[in-house]
């Protein structure tokens, strides 16, 4: 079990992640064997990794995205995969930023950005208020109306990273945020992620290749061949 | 907004395909309003026929198109003294063909027909009517397509017949008929002491039970209907009805599979983006009513598309002098209704399968695709 270095006060557990095994192709695959996790409020934490380690797949199950073959994740206390869980976790607990930005080529990046606002039926006058909160502390306040094919890659994840706060998560699962951008973009995106996490107070997981971008958070996880191997 | 958008920006990402499942509804249902209308309203003109200007209609039991229905010229005569009886015609039809139109409806009546009695008279007199062996009446249209007048002569069928007079009526296929005295019908169509039905009005509508028992009693080969009764009951009002909308609900069938496919494609197609929507809190009822209202919004523009098509090509058939008298093509609220809604359940139909498959893509895996 990795144990969050905290300071004196006793920091809240939101992610807490006991003994998960998951593979695939009828279990000729084990992708996470026996992982032992636990994410506190508002921590930024790295898992790093070689490819295949199972970074992703441990933040897929974190978010709800996934089922575990074996044992048990817990979000914020309650233990999800259960009924509607997911679903609720999806709508106002987890936010995910991908590698790709994920957004949805036809639409403006106020469109999309209020896609999550439409999945939890939050009111237009409410979501319009966050979304122009959010796009002026990642410089997209010009771009609103522009289509996703005419913004740049860094413009796009910080899109993507709009729309993942829009419903105030107090988790945000990244995987590989600014694994598609070039060096100079990434550091300008992962400076605003950090900033907009420590903000907000939203627990940051992230999953990473870059060393570099891992040391900027306040916790370092190892992972590798399915195991969590060390804490740095 | 955003929802519609959603809907609205896949059908715009892939219009040809939009297009052509927008197309195969609206032909679909304008083949349908066409086909329903149609004989809808030839049934609906068939039975006025039957039913002018009387409640009762009485035919040879157990046959299944009246022109085979034989009924004595002596039941009319007798049914005609029943005191609960105002009067009881007697019917002969016939179809024949002239050199210009394949089909000409012949009445056989008499003269107190109220075919005659509530008609317009346009050319020569009512009291006229059965003089002569060889006089008819023709409708304004059979007049028209004929191209006759009063004192013109005519061939119909074998037999030479004298113009004596030119009514207007109502109805599309008496106004398109031919009428002549019932001896001369008789000896005409070689049904001599016979007509087709009889058509009765009583003294007070309460007494139709006891007519039908009357009927029944004296005439155990005869059956009596009332008019409502007999459109509902007649096979062949029963086959053409079934047949339209049998016809029809096929043309829907296959505008829905090609609402089915578009949707199919259109789900194959964007899985990544269904899988995006799941990652941001979309339900599987969101996503369904995604897909639902993808299909409902093509089957609508289709119906309404098919429904100016349907009208036009109704009143265009409306306007072909050949058909005239034989086509009612009057539009029934109901049917369009019927029609409307058969093709939003053929939208929400086709959809159904690419929305379950929409429901059980896995964000996880769909986000992999490229």
């Amino acid at each position: 079990m990795i144990i969050p270095n905290t300071s004196t006060s006793v920091p809240r557990v939101v992610l807490r992640a006991d003994d998960i095994w998951k593979g695939y192709d009828d279990g000729a695959i084990t992708v996470l064997r026996g992982v032992d996790f636990l994410g506190v409020e508002g921590e930024s934490v790295a898992l790093c990794g070689p490819s295949g380690c199972g970074k992703s797949t441990l933040l897929h199950l974190l978010g709800g995205l996934d089922e575990a073959d074996r044992g048990r994740i817990e979000v914020n206390g309650r233990p999800i995969n259960k009924g509607k869980r997911p679903l609720a976790l999806l709508r106002h607990e987890v936010g995910f930023v991908f590698q790709l930005h994920n957004l949805i080529p036809d639409l403006t990046l106020e469109e999309n950005c209020l896609i999550p606002t439409v999945a939890a039926g939050t009111s237009r006058a409410m979501a319009m208020e966050r979304l122009h909160d959010l796009a002026n502390r990642t410089g997209l306040s010009h771009r609103l109306g522009s289509k996703i094919q005419k913004l740049s890659g860094g413009e796009r994840q910080r899109t993507a990273l709009c729309r993942a706060l829009m419903n105030r998560p107090r988790i945000l699962l990244a995987d590989e945020p600014t694994g598609s951008l070039d060096e100079r973009t990434s550091a300008t995106v992962f400076d605003l992620l950090l900033e907009i996490v420590a903000n907000e107070g939203v627990t940051l997981v992230m999953a990473t290749h870059d060393r570099g971008l891992a040391d900027r958070c306040e916790r370092l996880i190892e992972m590798r061949d399915g195991r969590i191997h060390e804490r740095l | 907004m955003i929802f519609l958008k959603l809907i609205l920006t896949n059908l715009l990402r892939h219009r040809i395909r939009s297009l052509i499942s927008i197309a195969g509804i609206a032909f679909s249902v304008a083949a349908m309003l066409t086909i329903v209308t149609v004989l809808q309203g030839a049934v609906a003109m068939f039975s006025g026929i039957l039913s002018s200007d009387s409640q009762i209609i009485v035919f040879e039991r157990n046959v299944s198109d009246l022109f085979f229905s034989s009924v004595p010229s002596e039941a009319a005569k007798t049914i005609a003294s029943w005191s609960i009886v105002q009067h009881a015609d007697p019917v002969l039809f016939g179809i024949v063909s002239s050199s210009d139109h394949p089909i000409i409806t012949c009445f056989g009546i008499t003269k107190n027909d109220a075919r005659l009695r509530k008609a317009t008279w346009m050319q020569g007199d009512r009291k006229d009517f059965g003089h002569q062996e060889n006089d008819v009446v023709l409708g304004q249209r059979a007049a028209e397509f004929m191209n006759a007048s009063v004192g013109n002569t005519v061939q119909i069928g074998h037999g030479a017949f004298h113009v004596i007079g030119v009514i207007k009526t109502a109805n599309g296929f008496e106004d398109g008929g031919v009428f002549m005295p019932l001896t001369s019908a008789q000896t005409f169509f070689h049904k001599e002491g016979s007509s087709s039905v009889i058509t009765i009005k009583l003294q007070r509508k309460e007494d139709v039970p006891e007519l039908k028992s009357m009927v029944h009693r004296s005439f155990p080969n005869l059956v009596a209907l009332e008019d409502e009764e007999f459109t509902r009951s007649y096979s062949q009002f029963k086959i053409l009805k079934a047949t339209a909308w049998a016809v029809g609900g096929c043309g829907l069938l296959l505008g829905g599979l090609g609402v089915a496919n578009t949707m199919i494609m259109s789900v194959f197609t964007r899985i990544r983006e269904i899988a995006i929507l799941r990652v941001n809190g979309f339900s599987n009822g969101q996503i369904a009513a995604m897909i639902f209202g993808e299909s409902s919004l093509v089957s609508v523009l289709g119906a309404v598309v098919g429904l100016v098509i349907g009208i036009t090509f109704l009143i265009i058939l409306g306007h072909i002098p050949a058909l005239h008298g034989y086509v009612d093509t009057s539009i029934q609220p109901l049917v369009v209704a019927t029609v409307i809604v058969l093709a939003m359940l053929t939208g929400v139909a086709g959809a159904l399968y690419p929305a379950i498959y929409a429901m059980r893509v896995r964000a996880v895996e769909a986000l992999r695709f490229e």
